[in-house]
């Protein structure tokens, strides 16, 4: 009876509440962390913080946070681990379906599948989070560390990431992104974004992947047509680890020593980079390789700008068959950059290059056929003109603030 | 076999009963709507849907029913019930999801077990509120007396009809929500007009609980009949049932571009040399979600039959592998043109 009573009163109330009342729920390491940290997460109101105590919490299942305007913060990403070794079921550590969430300060740790799943979730912050496979690049490892997908503003921000048997920091089918001041390490790909435009990619730290930083279109997706995306000041050096990617997958195809790779996008600008170490190119730009059936996607590449950037003075060991002929055939290096020699028409350059920079096309001559059949030359690019307006592109400055 | 007829059997008695003419009977209690529409109560009795909790046995307000191909859940037995509010009525949407009143309530419990020996795990209940609906998970107590809302999930010891000994896992309200997920709404999955039976739905209509009886051009088939339907047929069902409540528009996993709904017509679509996007090691190794005609090369069997999380699929609700299911969709892919 008092509880009827209470409900009737109450819920008028909460429906006017604010979130000017928002609580802090501190959460503990140890016995029943899984049910204690979910528990949590659900009864959360929007404008509320969950916080991680610091310490190591062992959980056996995927986390899940579906209210708007939470934030899930930790003591450090060295100090809250979340610990997924004994994860018994879900596709990914933590999955965040809610908008105007922040992420910050916590690790997560060997998740069986992905480590934080962001789906549909708008203007999200990742903010100083560690996703690690202690084990280092291995297939069995889940795919994507830090995994926006299907959002409307993201920003990425001095993150970490390593281990990951797809991609380090993922952002898919989404628009409005910012990754910077982030490290990816000893995944395949480093950093992707794929089907996604408006994006910034800046002052991240790439290095030991297989490839460093891939900005990918993909056919017969809900969302395609990828493009506008700037990548600045950012250090992509020496990606040598061999593919450990399971096969099927993209990102399998990925050769090892590839910098920034772009395969059928539009509007790509790459400036003040240092790329090098890249032993098969430090700049990769394709079209899709492979066969398929889906009138609404364009496989090519369209305004690729590779400008002034620092790049490495050529592989010797590149992942190319026959790589040592063709090392041999250009005087004892492969020039930085690579071009498979497609393009949409010739109204449109597909790549267009610093006249300081050289390169070499594999001289292709329709889209899916294979490199076996290239004839290999010198890269003739055009030069580009003035930089182009990126007024909309990045994470909305909204999601700035939340860093203060 | 006994047992599941036996099982079919006591439904279909509790439909007769609650078919009968819908007179008050004061003896029972009431549904009480306030915990429908209000709160989260914290125990399954406090809704007041059974006059016997432990039975199972439905007021006269609930009324059970069947799927004609189920989703699969390490073989638990389902008992379904619906609530409808006194005065109102579902409405029919061709062969789609029946709209069910707000005020009505979906519960299913799920048993392990035969006879005297069938144990009550959970019971979930979807409430449809003014907002939307609500989906809350209840956790069944060791003495069987009542169920307990669980909302961050729990995990139960079990042993399926297989003889396997797992650790079943009782979902957390959240994931509810992935499964019953469109467009971000909570909607109800299973009562479409093509998976239930056309008794069932002329009952309904009978009852006048039910606005008008829909037409539908081909029922999902009877799962336990299903030798009788084509392979495709029987293949295509239990992937809408099983899979597509993600696998489609606006479903938990629309990023996949894999729309395995009853009613999609494009090949690539339902997966037919359709090549994975974000499988990672989910895809073992292979290079489409069907190959037609190669079973072994088809990343979706590969996925049914793993029990590692990050490969398996459905991601929730599965400790085991279906087998059944399995041998379904093998058939059909095996029959495809290459």
């Amino acid at each position: 009876m008092t509880r009827s009573l209470f409900a009737a009163i109450a819920l008028p109330a909460l429906l006017v509440a604010t979130p000017a009342l928002a609580d802090t729920h501190m959460i503990a390491p140890g016995e029943g962390a899984q049910e204690r940290l979910q528990e949590a997460l659900i009864l959360a109101e929007p404008g509320d913080e969950i916080v991680l105590e610091p310490g190591r919490y062992a959980l056996s299942d995927g986390l899940s946070l579906d209210v708007d305007g939470v934030t899930l913060r930790g003591a450090g990403m060295q100090a809250s681990v979340l610990d997924f070794s004994g994860q018994q079921g879900a596709g990914e550590g933590l999955l965040v379906t809610s908008d105007n969430v922040t992420l910050r300060d916590f690790a997560v740790e060997n998740p069986k599948g992905d480590g934080i799943k962001s789906k549909g979730a708008d203007n999200i912050v990742y903010h100083a989070i560690r996703v690690t496979w202690t084990r280092g690049p291995d297939e069995n490892n889940g795919a994507y560390g830090i995994y926006p997908v299907e959002s409307t503003g993201v920003l990425v921000d001095a993150s970490e990431v390593s281990g990951a048997s797809d991609a380090g920091i993922y952002v898919g089918q989404s628009s409005k992104i910012t990754v910077r001041n982030s490290v990816a390490t000893d995944n395949v790909a480093g950093i992707e974004i794929e089907n996604s435009r408006d994006a910034i990619v800046e002052g991240n730290f790439v290095s030991r992947n297989t490839g460093g930083i891939l900005v990918f279109d993909l056919p017969n997706l809900p969302v395609m047509g990828g493009g506008n995306v700037l990548i600045r000041n950012n250090l992509v050096i020496a990606n040598d680890t061999e593919n450990f990617a399971p096969a099927g997958n993209i990102v399998a195809s990925v050769r090892r020593g590839t910098g920034v790779m772009v395969m059928a996008n539009e509007n790509v600008w790459l400036q003040d980079n240092l790329i090098r170490g890249n032993e098969t190119a430090e700049v990769m730009v394709i079209a899709y390789p492979l066969s398929f059936d889906d009138p609404d996607y364009n496989p090519y590449p369209r305004d690729v700008v590779v400008a002034d950037n620092v790049l490495g003075e050529g592989g010797t060991d590149p992942d190319i068959e026959g790589g040592e002929m063709l090392v041999a055939a250009f005087g004892g290096k492969l020039p930085p950059i690579l071009w498979d020699g497609l393009e949409e028409n010739e109204e449109r350059f597909a790549l267009l290059v610093h006249p300081d920079l050289t390169g070499w096309t594999l001289n292709l001559q329709r889209q899916g056929q294979r490199i076996e059949e290239a004839q290999p030359g010198p890269l003739d690019a055009p030069a580009y003109g003035q930089g182009w307006s990126i007024e909309g592109w990045g994470a909305p400055e909204e999601l700035e603030a939340r860093l203060k | 076999m006994i047992a599941r007829a036996a099982l079919l059997a006591s439904l279909a008695l509790a439909t007769a009963a609650v078919a009968a003419p819908r007179t008050p009977q004061t003896a029972m209690a009431p549904v009480s709507d306030v915990a429908v529409m209000e709160g989260m109560p914290r125990l399954l009795s406090e809704y007041a849907f059974f006059t016997d909790l432990r039975e199972q046995n439905p007021t006269w307000q609930v009324v059970p029913y069947r799927l004609n191909t189920p989703l699969w859940s390490d073989g638990a037995d389902k008992l379904r019930f619906a609530y409808i509010p006194e005065g109102t009525q579902l409405s029919a949407d061709g062969e789609g999801l029946l709209g069910f009143p707000v005020g009505s309530a979906l519960i299913k419990t799920f048993a392990f077990g035969e006879g005297d020996e069938r144990r009550l795990i959970e019971t979930r209940v979807l409430l449809h509120r003014a907002d939307g609906w609500l989906a809350l998970p209840y956790l069944w107590n060791e003495e069987q007396t009542d169920a307990k809302l669980a909302l961050a999930g729990a995990r139960v010891e079990v042993v399926t009809p297989q003889g396997e000994a797992i650790s079943y896992r009782v979902p957390n309200k959240n994931q509810c929500k992935e499964c019953h997920s469109v467009d971000g709404a909570v909607v109800p999955i299973g009562p479409k007009a093509r998976n239930l039976s056309d008794q069932w739905l002329a009952g309904r209509y009978e009852a006048d609980t039910l606005d008008a009886l829909p037409k539908v051009a081909v029922r999902l088939p009877l799962w336990e009949a299903r030798k009788e339907a084509t392979p495709e047929a029987a293949a295509r069902a239990y992937l809408d049932v099983n899979c597509a409540h993600c696998h489609r528009p606006g479903g938990s996993a629309s990023n996949s571009g894999l729309d395995l709904r009853w009613e999609q017509d494009d090949p690539v679509k339902i997966g037919i040399r359709k090549r994975p996007v974000a499988a990672g090691r989910g895809s073992g190794g292979l290079a489409f979600s069907i190959a037609p005609g190669d079973p072994a090369a088809s990343i979706i069997l590969h996925r049914m039959k793993s029990l590692e999380p990050g490969v398996a699929m459905p991601e929730l609700g599965r400790s085991t592998v279906d087998e059944e299911g399995v041998a379904a969709v093998r058939a059909w892919i095996e029959g495809m043109d290459q």
